[in-house]
């Protein structure tokens, strides 16, 4: 294990992209996550790889797909009106099945919206921001330590299923300084890349292509897709628990949420409130069993998000109805605080709910 | 008594965000004074880009349609060909138009829309802290090329001016600078051309301006404008760049 | 132990560093630690803030809303920031560039003349390191020997000859705490 070092997210995530592996970046600056590319353009050539600066992130998430049906390691970031141009070409890797990593450092929206942390993009990401019938898989880190880690996952889980994999950050998680142990390049068992459009020696020609104009191959092509997501929604289910074995109300959220739920969690323990978190932290697959049972013993349920109101949907879905969920929020770049929190847990078990 | 230096009535008393010695400021004035001057203000729909102009409808008085990254000559032309008579201009800065909104400007030029495109070219992205621009010169360092411009890996800079001014459907294109008062009156007679080519119906319009970024370029405001007479204008020559169009 | 504390000031007066630099320390000496700037065009000749979070234990959430301690480098961060801090905090303010003192009868209050000490030992940048001084003196929270390591791993080789300077402002800002805390920790300044 490496030495400590401190380290912004943003460049957590660059870092670890290049100890994924990753040789081939492009992307379009937006705020706030600009120093992604910034560190991108010093580093790749000191690796040998390739840094390139897009016209647009139509043009950036394009030459990823480009670099993936070459076989290579690749990945974008952007913020969320940069990710929206994006979905284009996210629905042709999607259909497509080419692995590549896509980084959101979620912003306030819509539209223009503002340049503050927020956790707006959740339905974007999850519920298929693109046309078609697909999935991404979703990776939602909470600190600077699981930015650097689970990008570096993301690359293995996208070769192994041959799937776009994105890591939904914002602004906060992008921006902020924690003390990071350097990550390293797991042993992953990766299938070789025999479907890459590399030139054809010595083997039948490859066609990499999202078009099938009969629909009964189309079907059979979304059945195959369904199949894959059904594997990857048994096998990479990821979450973490805070004190929940005997909390009575349960705190949901992910990401920044999460931390700021589980300094409520303190909070409110000290002052004598049994209540416990449970972090998603793949947000597809979604860990609605996980959930469901960490929520069998308590009484209630709070969803704690920057946004109106998106996971706690997901959330309901996997409490079914056996329990009251609640919903507490702020949006436009705003971020509860411990205390507001605090406060929601104060009032909701007051009112017995 | 004679205004010699009033407020023109196009514009806001808001004081602008701008940094100091940056030109933006003066560019609106120039167009404000000229939308004065014509007296088109109550039929003018000012259009603002993405980029360190994106506030521009806190300071001019006319109404005001923020577009998203690039779009701007398309919002213009959804405008124009609703409101045929009004007088519709874009603001648009070197990133905004000739990177991600590449597509957008050559096709409103193409179509001979007859809009107005005030174009800020600063070389380099300004709002975001200082990346490349599609504008920034050969060996110019910024965030993202930090051991200056590479034109083998990065391209070259586009000349906009130059590129548009093949297309047929354009009447007025003209690059001009604010670093002296003479600068300023040849772009002042320039930005009123321009508006008074799209008013007469001739078709599309674009003035070029070369402007300062000092924060970004790590300059003074006086070198910044010294850097615009000695490098800028060196790639980029200021002047009409107008074709005759063609007859059909 | 778990300090928040919130380094405020203008874009350009080294706030971010004197934040990254206890952060820094705090992480040498094997405590948990974030560091949250704010940013954006707002900071362009405006006000920058950071959030720091220096802990015994796991860092819970990094954004600090109730600050055990506030530096204060001018007039709007201290408007801005001193109704959040704790009852029973620290406020140290930048009394060269602030007229008043905070009105909080609740915290300690320690006024330090950072820009005319800084200008004393010639050069008005290190006000930041001043300021930072009395911070390290009053609360303890790293060392100032860490700090001083710190600072060589975040400045760049070629800037390393800034370091002795930036010691003899830390210096004497420990020293204006010192006698603060000797007076009792009445609302004093130690070099007025
Ligand atoms: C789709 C999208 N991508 C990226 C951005 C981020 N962004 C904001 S302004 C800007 C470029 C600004 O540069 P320029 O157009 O040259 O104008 P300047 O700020 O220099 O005046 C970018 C990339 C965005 N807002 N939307
Ligand atoms: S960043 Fe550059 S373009 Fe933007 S306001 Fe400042 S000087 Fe002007």
């Amino acid at each position: 294990m490496g030495e400590k070092v401190l380290m912004k997210g943003n460049e957590a995530i660059a870092e670890a992209a290049i100890l994924a592996g990753c040789r081939h970046f492009f992307g379009y600056p937006i705020t706030p996550q600009n120093e992604i590319p910034e560190y991108m353009s010093r580093r790749m050539p000191e690796v040998g790889g390739v840094f390139l600066q897009a016209e647009s992130e139509v043009a950036g998430s394009n030459m990823v797909y480009g670099a993936a049906c070459a076989g290579a390691r690749v990945m974008t970031t952007s913020s969320s009106p940069g990710i929206s141009l994006m979905q284009e070409a996210i629905s042709y890797m999607a259909g497509a099945e080419l692995p590549c990593v896509l980084v959101n450092i979620v912003r306030g929206g819509p539209g223009l919206g503002g340049i503050q942390g927020s956790q707006a993009d959740y339905f974007q990401a999850t519920k298929g921001g693109g046309h078609g019938d697909y999935r991404l898989i979703v990776l939602a880190p909470a600190s600077v330590q699981e930015l650097m880690d689970l990008t570096i996952t993301a690359f293995d889980l996208a070769d192994m299923y041959r799937i776009p994999v994105m890591i939904l950050g914002d602004a906060i998680l992008g921006q902020m300084m924690e003390p990071v142990i350097p990550g390293r390049r797991g042993k992953a068992d990766l299938p070789p890349k025999t479907w890459a459009t590399v030139g054809a020696k010595m083997r039948p020609k490859n066609v990499i292509t999202s078009l099938s104009l009969d629909p009964a191959k189309l079907e059979q092509h979304n059945f195959d897709l369904g199949k894959k997501y059904n594997k990857i929604a048994d096998e990479q289910v990821r979450y973490k628990t805070y004190m929940t074995d005997d909390a009575e109300t349960l705190l949901v959220a992910y990401g920044t949420c999460a931390r700021i739920s589980q300094a409520a969690v303190d909070m409110a323990r000290e002052r004598g409130l049994r209540v416990g978190l449970f972090r998603p932290v793949s947000l597809w697959p979604f860990p609605y069993e996980a959930l469901q049972l960490a929520a069998e013993e308590s009484l209630r349920v709070l969803t704690v998000e920057m946004s109106l109101g998106q996971m706690v949907e997901d959330v309901r879905l996997a409490i079914l109805g056996s329990k009251p969920v609640r919903f507490y929020g702020r949006t436009g770049g705003m971020t509860p605080t411990p205390r507001e929190v605090l406060e929601e847990i104060e009032r909701i078990v007051e009112e017995g709910i | 008594m004679k205004k010699v230096f009033g407020r023109p009535e196009a514009l806001t008393d808001v004081p602008t965000h701008y940094c100091p010695g940056c030109t933006h400021g003066i560019i609106h004035r120039l167009i404000a004074e000229v939308i004065d001057e014509l007296g088109v203000c109550e039929k003018t729909i000012g259009i603002s880009p993405v980029g360190c102009a994106v506030l521009a409808y806190d300071y001019f008085n006319c109404d005001f349609v923020e577009a998203s990254h690039g779009r701007a000559p398309a919002v213009a032309t959804g405008i124009k060909r609703t409101l045929p008579d009004s007088v519709v201009f874009c603001y648009q800065g070197d990133g905004d138009l000739a990177s991600i909104g590449a597509a957008e400007i050559v096709h409103a030029a193409t179509r001979g829309e007859k809009i107005t495109v005030i174009f800020v070219n600063n070389a380099i992205y300004g709002m975001t802290g200082g990346q490349m621009a599609p504008t920034t010169l050969p060996g110019q360092r910024t965030t993202t090329s930090p051991r200056g411009r590479d034109v083998e890996s990065a391209g070259h800079p586009i000349r906009v001016a130059e590129l548009l001014s093949s297309l047929s459907g354009v009447a007025y294109i003209s690059r001009v600078s604010a670093t002296s008062p003479a600068n300023v009156t040849k772009a002042k007679r320039a930005v009123r051309k321009a508006f008074e080519t799209q008013i007469e119906g001739k078709g599309f319009s674009l003035v070029e301006f070369l402007s300062t970024c000092p924060i970004n370029w790590g300059m003074s405001p006086l070198e910044a404008m010294k850097w615009i007479d000695d490098k800028m204008s060196l790639y980029y020559p200021l002047g009409d760049y107008t074709r005759v169009p063609e007859v059909g | 132990m778990q300090e928040q504390v919130i380094f405020a000031g203008f874009g350009g007066q080294g706030v971010m560093l004197i934040g990254q630099l206890v952060t820094y320390a705090g992480m040498i000496e094997g405590a948990n630690v974030s560091w949250m700037p704010s940013y954006g065009p707002e900071m362009r000749g405006g006000t920058a803030n950071c959030q720091v979070v220096v802990s015994s234990t796991e860092v819970s959430s990094p954004l600090v809303t109730e600050p055990t301690s506030l530096i204060a480098l001018n007039k709007p961060s201290l408007d801005k920031f001193a109704p959040w801090v704790k009852s029973g905090g620290l406020i140290i303010y930048n009394s060269s560039l602030i007229e008043s003192p905070p009105e909080r009868t609740d915290v300690r209050i320690l006024a330090v003349p950072a820009n005319k000490v800084a200008n004393e030992l010639g050069d008005l940048r290190i006000a930041n390191m001043v300021a930072l001084g009395a911070y390290l003196a009053t609360t303890r929270v790293v060392g100032c020997d860490t700090v001083l390591d710190a600072m060589k791993r975040v400045l760049p080789e070629r800037r390393h000859n800034l370091i002795p300077l930036n010691r003899q402002a830390l210096a004497r800002g420990i020293e204006i705490a010192s006698v603060w805390h000797s007076r009792d920790q009445g609302e004093v300044s130690g070099a007025e």
